[in-house]
């Protein structure tokens, strides 16, 4: 056993209003710089949609993440030898246009038209060349268009659907969408990491963390290839890939990255998982319907005596063990196991866990009309408006049981609330449902506390970082003293 | 005359080689971050290949080549000894010198007639291409006219790349040979010399060692 600590994250699906305040917030402090404008390391999509860049869960375009030959994992596009062969020209690199065109507008127009008969216009101009430009794409260009037959029909999840369920996304009075919030899901077995010649990625020992070293970085660009979610970078003015870093320098002083803490909705958690290093490569050669579960076994139980003498060993601090079993995360993915991984069929092996909406599935179309009073209060799973055949092809791989699982334990918190507030659902009916759902009244009330109640720090539960030891580890710890800074001496600045 | 030679061919050849090795190990120790390919495959990416592949692949022989008859200037010289050997020699390195040609031209075309990357083009690219310009057009003239450079590159270029590295130039040498050569061999410095600050620097960091690394990283 090979103990490592990752801080992970949860998404809540339901609770997310599309809003984008964590795009911006995340665009404000990393990605409002020349090269980086297209550059969304938060980004919120709206699903069934093509998402951003255009289509990039269809890796049969974009060859990202890992496949299993000869019963290993190989990574899709590159790797060793395919890799330095294909160094002068990477065919499959996506430019510019596979995400949008960056512009602003000429507002200083607005001042300095001349006096006229028409109103002063500020015109679109491009944030590469300066030009005016017709706006035809952004990074958000299809929100809430998830009926639209250029977005919504060209996602490439729906091949796990029947044409009657792809009619019943489309019918259009029947609409149906979600938001899909994504950032980096800084993987167990990144494949940027492995992509990338100069071994300029890397994990951060004690946090997980997937990290780019922008000095070692030689603008070789297969990371970008590599990664199957897309999210590295390519900063077409340095001339260097850029990734989200989880807020680290906000992370160490105790505080939640800039995207969770901004988050409106506040959909998102954070706390840290213990999982055993060991198992990765097993883990990332599994068939497509294991996944899901050979990833949870991956996952350690922090309270085991066994787990924490091997954490320990691994020098994994005291306090951060703790942490680990406060984290909400490992409740959602491990105790209650209805937060699920997103496309886990890439084999990066994602840290990142989303729990699926429940909410476009209730309600159903009854002739013309919107019906959301049915029989049983909430509809059925199997009369849902969202076929569960697409939530399973985003998160379980294609495994439905999986969905339909974290999908039922949902429902039954509803109607143990339900019961609770109205008292209009008959205890005999919400313990047959409880135990379909393989949930306990203790258990619903603990996720719903979680779901809709949780305080900030129980949100995000923020283990202590311990640079202090990082750096005593490796450096005299006095050798910063009375110096100004550390990192770059010159602006890094393009040369040439 | 002389003084030009001394010039040109002994002095000049110094302060090629101290720049390139002074400045590249200065840069990379200091400012790593400014090493880079500055790959533009981002902003356009189809007619990248097919100027960057022949390019590359033609750069990488002729390369090899000179230094292969730098280093083992007899075993060249053995091995192209029969007429055969001598033309199949000469052919790859003319191919290769046309691939060079042809791939510059259609990139330095690709970034002219781009308004994006026309953005992400300095002046000093434009000095890289000139002279790379200049290398092929006149490495594949010698080729063509000056017959048989396999053979006497070795009599007449390795002595005297020789007598550099052994701090006593033998200027002579070249004030003998045709003026393409001597000007073949002056951009070649003049390449040394501006290598390290421009984007050539990425061919000393080119990442071999991916080869043996382990694929994942945790520090
Ligand atoms: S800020 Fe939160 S609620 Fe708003 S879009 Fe982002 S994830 Fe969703």
């Amino acid at each position: 056993m090979d103990v490592r600590s990752q801080v992970s994250m949860v998404f809540h699906l339901d609770k997310c209003i599309g809003c984008h305040t964590c795009s911006i917030a995340c665009k404000n402090v990393w990605t409002d710089r020349k090269g980086a404008e297209y550059m969304w390391w938060n980004n919120v999509e709206t699903k069934p949609g093509t998402g951003y860049p255009t289509a990039w869960e269809d890796q049969s375009q974009y060859s990202g993440g890992w496949e299993v030959k000869d019963g290993k994992p190989h990574l899709r596009a590159s790797g060793r030898y395919r890799g330095l062969t294909n160094i002068f020209h990477n065919p499959k690199l996506p430019v510019i246009d596979d995400y949008y065109e960056p512009w602003t507008y000429r507002y200083e127009d607005l001042f300095t038209a001349p006096a006229g008969d028409d109103q002063p216009t500020a015109r679109a101009v491009s944030m590469i060349t300066g030009e005016p430009i017709e706006i035809t794409s952004g990074p958000n260009w299809d929100d809430d268009l998830s009926g639209s037959p250029l977005y919504a029909a060209n996602d490439p999840n729906l091949t796990a659907l029947t044409p009657a369920q792809r009619e019943q996304i489309f019918e259009i009075e029947r609409l149906v969408f979600f938001y899909l919030p994504r950032i980096c899901n800084h993987c167990s077995n990144p494949a940027c990491v492995a992509s990338c010649p100069s071994g300029a990625l890397y994990k951060r020992g004690e946090d997980g963390v997937v990290v780019l070293n922008q000095a070692r970085c030689r603008s070789w660009r297969h990371c970008v290839s590599a990664c199957p979610y897309k999210k590295t970078y390519f900063n077409w003015a340095a001339g260097k890939s850029e990734k989200c870093i989880l807020c680290f320098p906000r992370l160490e002083t105790g505080q939640a990255p800039a995207c969770f803490h901004s988050c409106v909705g506040r959909i998102r958690y954070l706390g840290v998982l213990l999982y055993d290093a060991d198992q990765i490569e097993a883990t990332a050669s599994l068939p497509d319907d294991q996944l899901v579960d050979a990833q949870r076994k991956m996952i350690l139980d922090p309270f085991d005596p066994e787990v924490i003498r091997a954490a320990k060993e691994n020098g994994i601090h005291d306090t951060v063990i703790e942490s680990a079993q406060a984290s909400p995360v490992y409740k959602f993915v491990k105790r209650w196991g209805i937060a699920l991984p997103l496309h886990i069929e890439f084999r990066t092996l994602p840290m990142l866990f989303y729990v699926p909406p429940l909410l476009p599935i209730i309600g159903n179309g009854k002739g013309d009309a919107y019906d959301a009073t049915s029989p049983n209060l909430f509809g059925t799973l199997d009369s849902a408006r969202l076929p569960i055949e697409y939530l399973a092809r985003l998160f379980s791989a294609g495994n439905v049981g999986k969905v339909r699982y974290a999908l039922r334990k949902l429902m039954s918190v509803r109607y143990v609330r339900r019961q609770g507030e109205v008292g209009d659902v008959p205890a005999a009916m919400v313990d047959a449902l409880l135990a379909e759902a393989d949930c306990t009244r203790e258990e619903a009330e603990a996720i719903y506390r979680l779901t809709s109640l949780p305080l900030f720090d129980e949100r995000f539960v923020i283990p202590p970082s311990h640079r202090e030891e990082a750096i005593a580890a490796l450096t005299d710890p006095l050798e910063f003293k009375g110096a100004t800074g550390v990192g770059f001496r010159q602006k890094p600045e393009r040369v040439s | 005359m002389n003084l030009y030679n001394a010039l040109f061919f002994g002095a000049f050849p110094y302060v090629a080689v101290v720049l390139l090795l002074v400045i590249s190990i200065q840069r990379y120790r200091s400012n790593q971050y400014t090493i880079s390919s500055l790959s533009s495959q981002f902003l356009e990416s189809q007619r990248l290949f097919w100027g960057s592949v022949p390019f590359h692949l033609g750069v990488l022989t002729l390369f090899w080549g000179h230094l292969t008859g730098f280093l083992i200037p007899r075993e060249v010289q053995l091995f192209a000894s029969t007429p055969l050997r001598l033309l199949v020699l000469e052919l790859t390195g003319f191919v290769a010198g046309l691939m060079f040609l042809l791939g510059l031209v259609l990139l330095i075309r690709r970034r002219l007639f781009s308004k994006r990357l026309r953005v992400v083009t300095s002046p000093l690219d434009y000095v890289v291409h000139s002279l790379l310009v200049w290398q092929a057009v006149s490495g594949l003239y010698i080729a063509l006219y000056l017959r048989w450079g396999s053979a006497w590159y070795v009599q007449v270029a390795v002595p005297y790349l020789r007598s550099i590295f052994l701090a006593a130039p033998d200027v002579q040498l070249m004030a003998s040979v045709p003026l393409m050569v001597q000007l073949h061999v002056l951009g070649a410095f003049s390449l040394f010399t501006i290598f390290s600050f421009t984007r050539l620097m990425h061919v000393l960091v080119a990442p071999i060692p991916y080869l043996w690394r382990r694929a994942q990283l945790v520090i």
